[in-house]
């Protein structure tokens, strides 16, 4: 077996699953922060119990995102040595900053978060939660902004560090602002973001549309529909827009990539595939649909303009195609699919129409996959399409700096005996791990939003008598209130 | 800035200690819980051991997480040796971790003693392994590895289950035991309580059996780690504090001032860190086939530029971190209170 491939596949089934939670804890952070703010502003205990549900399902999504990502941070070191070592100085320092500035905001803040509520006063609590949906989203600005600088490198140069008399080569930082606002930073990091809030709303419509059909919370539901249907449509648009400008900004850093998105073999004008099955080998797209000219015209507004095929490109230097192609029109595809069904919806709102539409409301039921699939694919066609690069050539003011090969990054010292050891292990306790997920947020789901306790007292209360109040009952990061923990 | 590179490797350096400091400290105690778990007697005792960490343990692995990104950033070739070099006794430490994390959770989803009783021995299990693999990578570290000239390590994971490992790794063990015991005084009443007490001066038993052999084993096999206290007496302060700390946690115990054992402990493990890093320096992983070929602080660096940058997030953002760590174990502080919310 070869290690390459298999560290390859570790590292996508790793980050894949890990990619499950932290798009969800931003998304639903936004539904939390909404809902809490709604009840500060009208002390209604509907919202409170309503903030309080999704607080819950926020802190197990969240604990799943900590322990996934833990490997994360070290998979780098463990299977790509030669990697870690041309770019710690540069991808290191923006995932220490993702260390010292979001990840301890966030363990922080969440501890008040899930366990605060009768302690602390209803603002700091709502600062809480305010603090922490901000380290959900600051964690994505510095693990983006690294993946980023891979994509399109800036503000380093590539030097040789002796170390034993051998040089090696390796990517030292000149400028930080550079490297942190490089040629893509901003793009993908708002796209990604936006594809989270997108997941969040539709998890909290999946939710609500489940209660509004076995007619349970009908309230709790309406409401959190409503707000799921408002963010979901607003960043479903907002997500062709930051798509669009995405797709020209590769279009000109990363022109292999885009061709093979779209499965442009040649060079010269470009149509846009809607569906096709590129054969790579053979340089066409099998039993496509296409809109003439329509790729030119999205990448240069003017049907006839050439767009660079892969043809330009030396045959080693040219990213595989049939990933990439299929991975981007699938969230593509669910991209168009999120704008026509909650823009559809929208005016079914009016009059609460949209409540007694049984089959709408199941198709909502499972449109949170959807969402779900298009993150991993974006992210699929975006890491795949980067290849053979795990870090991109460029060239920094007029000088030309190699890139890396994702082949040259593996460990020397790493045998494909242990990294088939370590997939199996991976694989099994994964397993163990989603089947934790998906008992526990069935249970909770399956709970509901709590209708038994009182709500706190109205009235701020000071922290340090809250803190005083707090002798006892600890609780747990995701067991918190009246569910009945034994 | 007007900081040297070299000044700049060394202060790195001292971050990576107090971030590992900070993460044996917090971690320790919650491990050292889940090792003395199978101790207790009966559900309630062992829910009441869950949930003194409940909150807790969580935000604890963050300190490892961080500690991991600052090697990558400060020290890339470290990071990379070593990450890859410990290949299988990483990845065991990764899957301890999420083994343990899915036990915790577990464990209270259903009343059915077997059910009960295999997520207990998960959690017990995970912790020890954690606490082992931590100690047996400190061990292998100290004791050097076969690094050559081409900063690659290529040992297998029977290899590095020496003698001398394992101790550390058992030395581990115990004080991460001894650590959670001291943290469950504080956190329970009653009869648990008083086991918990006879836990305190088991676990520091085996601890200083373990600590003498350790001690003895280190200045007979290992000239390396004396020599920099040959060279500057005012090193012996490290090792005499830490006898101090060690010897503190019975006087504490015996006067019943158990915050003061706590404390104690605490310092305990920041001074054997101390002692680990001062023994090191200024490598970061000796070689044991040519002492030229050992990666140190200099030759493992990353840049000026970036460790100049580096510190100054650290500048930034370690006052907010130490304030949110004080204020949540404030709030968190007192009796552990079973109630229908709880693990």
């Amino acid at each position: 077996m070869d290690v390459e491939l298999l560290s390859r596949l570790q590292f996508a089934g790793t980050i894949m699953f890990h990619y499950l939670f932290p798009p969800l804890t931003i998304g639903l952070g936004l539904v939390m922060v909404v809902l809490e703010a709604l009840w500060l502003r009208s002390g209604d205990r509907s919202w409170n119990q309503a903030a309080r549900f999704w607080t819950r399902i926020f802190a197990l999504n969240f604990a799943l995102g900590v322990a996934t990502g833990i490997v994360m941070e070290f998979e780098f070191g463990t299977n790509w040595a030669a990697y870690s070592r041309f770019v710690g100085d540069v991808f290191g320092s923006a995932l220490a900053a993702e260390g010292i500035f979001a990840f301890f905001l966030e363990s922080g803040f969440l501890a008040v978060l899930v366990f605060g509520w009768d302690r602390v006063g209803p603002r700091l609590h709502f600062f809480s939660s305010l603090m922490v949906w901000l380290g959900s989203m600051f964690s994505a600005v510095w693990i983006v902004v690294a993946n980023s600088w891979q994509q399109t490198p800036a503000g380093y140069h590539v030097v040789e560090n002796v170390v034993h008399g051998r040089a090696q080569l390796r990517a030292e930082i000149t400028d930080f602002w550079a490297m942190v606002f490089n040629a893509s930073s901003v793009d993908r990091l708002t796209h990604t973001l936006i594809g989270a809030m997108i997941l969040g709303g539709f998890f909290a419509m999946s939710v609500s549309a489940f209660y509004l059909l076995k007619r349970r919370h009908e309230l709790f539901a309406r409401r959190c529909f409503t707000i799921g249907l408002v963010i979901s449509a607003v960043f479903s648009v907002l997500a062709l827009v930051t798509g669009h400008d995405q797709a020209r900004q590769v279009a000109r850093t990363q022109p292999a990539k885009l061709a093979a998105f779209e499965g442009h073999f040649r060079t010269g004008p470009a149509d846009l595939y809607l569906f096709g099955w590129p054969d790579a080998a053979a340089g066409v797209v099998h039993g496509g649909l296409a809109v003439p000219g329509l790729l030119s015209f999205l990448v240069h507004d003017d049907t006839r303009q050439p767009v660079t095929g892969l043809d330009a490109f030396p045959a080693d230097e040219r990213p595989p195609v049939w990933l990439p192609f299929q991975a981007y029109h699938l969230m593509t595809g669910l991209g168009m699919f999120f704008i026509v069904l909650t823009l559809g919806t929208l005016p079914l709102l009016a009059g609460g129409r949209v409540f007694r539409m049984r089959r709408l409301l199941w198709i909502y039921v499972f449109a949170v996959f959807g969402p779900m699939v298009a993150n991993q694919a974006g992210w699929v066609a975006a890491e795949v399409g980067r290849q053979p690069w795990v870090v991109y050539p460029s060239v920094q003011d007029g000088i030309a700096m190699p890139g890396l090969r994702t082949s040259d990054g593996l460990s020397e010292a790493v045998t494909a005996e242990q990294v088939l050891w370590s997939m199996i292990m991976f694989g099994l306790i994964y397993l163990l791990l989603g089947a934790v997920w998906i008992y526990v947020l069935d249970s909770k789901i399956r709970h509901g939003p709590d209708e038994h306790e009182p709500p706190p007292e109205p009235g701020e209360r000071g922290f340090l008598h809250a803190a005083a109040a707090m002798a006892g009952g600890q609780r747990s990061l995701t067991e918190t209130e009246a569910e009945g923990g034994t | 800035m007007t900081l040297s590179h070299d000044t700049l490797a060394l202060i790195w350096f001292v971050l990576l200690g107090v971030l590992l400091v900070g993460y044996t400290i917090l971690d320790g105690f919650d491990l050292g819980v889940g090792i003395l778990h199978p101790l207790a007697r009966g559900d309630r005792d062992r829910r009441v051991m869950l949930n003194s960490i409940g909150p807790l343990w969580d935000g604890n692995e963050v300190w490892l997480v961080t500690f991991g990104g600052a090697l990558f950033a400060a020290f890339p070739n470290a990071y990379a040796t070593l990450l890859s070099g410990f290949y299988v006794a990483i990845m065991l430490l990764l899957f301890a971790l999420i083994f343990r994390a899915v036990s915790i959770e577990f464990r209270s989803k259903t009343e059915h003693p077997v059910w009960r009783r295999v997520w207990d021995f998960g959690f017990f299990a995970s912790s020890l392994l954690a606490a082992l693999l931590l100690g047996v990578a400190g061990g292998n570290v100290l004791l050097g590895m076969p690094l050559d000239e081409r900063m690659v390590v290529r040992q297998t994971v029977l290899q590095q289950l020496s003698p001398y490992p394992l101790l550390v790794g058992a030395l581990t063990a115990a004080l991460f035991a001894m650590h959670g015991a001291i943290f469950l005084y504080l956190k329970t009443e009653g009869e648990l309580q008083q086991r918990a007490e006879r836990w305190i001066w088991h676990a520091f038993g085996v601890f200083l059996v373990l600590y003498i052999l350790t001690t003895m084993f280190t200045l007979v096999e290992i000239p390396r780690a004396v020599a920099p206290f040959r060279e500057n007496k005012w090193l012996w302060i490290v090792p005499l504090l830490n006898v101090l700390a060690v010897a503190n946690i019975p006087r504490a115990m015996f006067k019943k001032r158990p915050a003061y054992a706590f404390v104690s402990s605490c310092a305990t493990i920041a001074a054997l860190a101390t002692l680990f890093a001062t023994a090191l320096l200024p490598n970061l992983i000796p070689s044991a086939l040519d002492a030229s070929w050992s990666l140190t602080i200099y030759n493992a660096r990353s840049s000026r530029d970036t460790l100049g940058i580096m510190l100054l997030i650290a500048l930034i953002g370690m006052p907010f971190v130490l304030t949110y760590t004080a204020v949540i174990y404030w709030v968190f502080h007192g009796k552990v209170k079973l109630d229908r919310t709880s693990y």
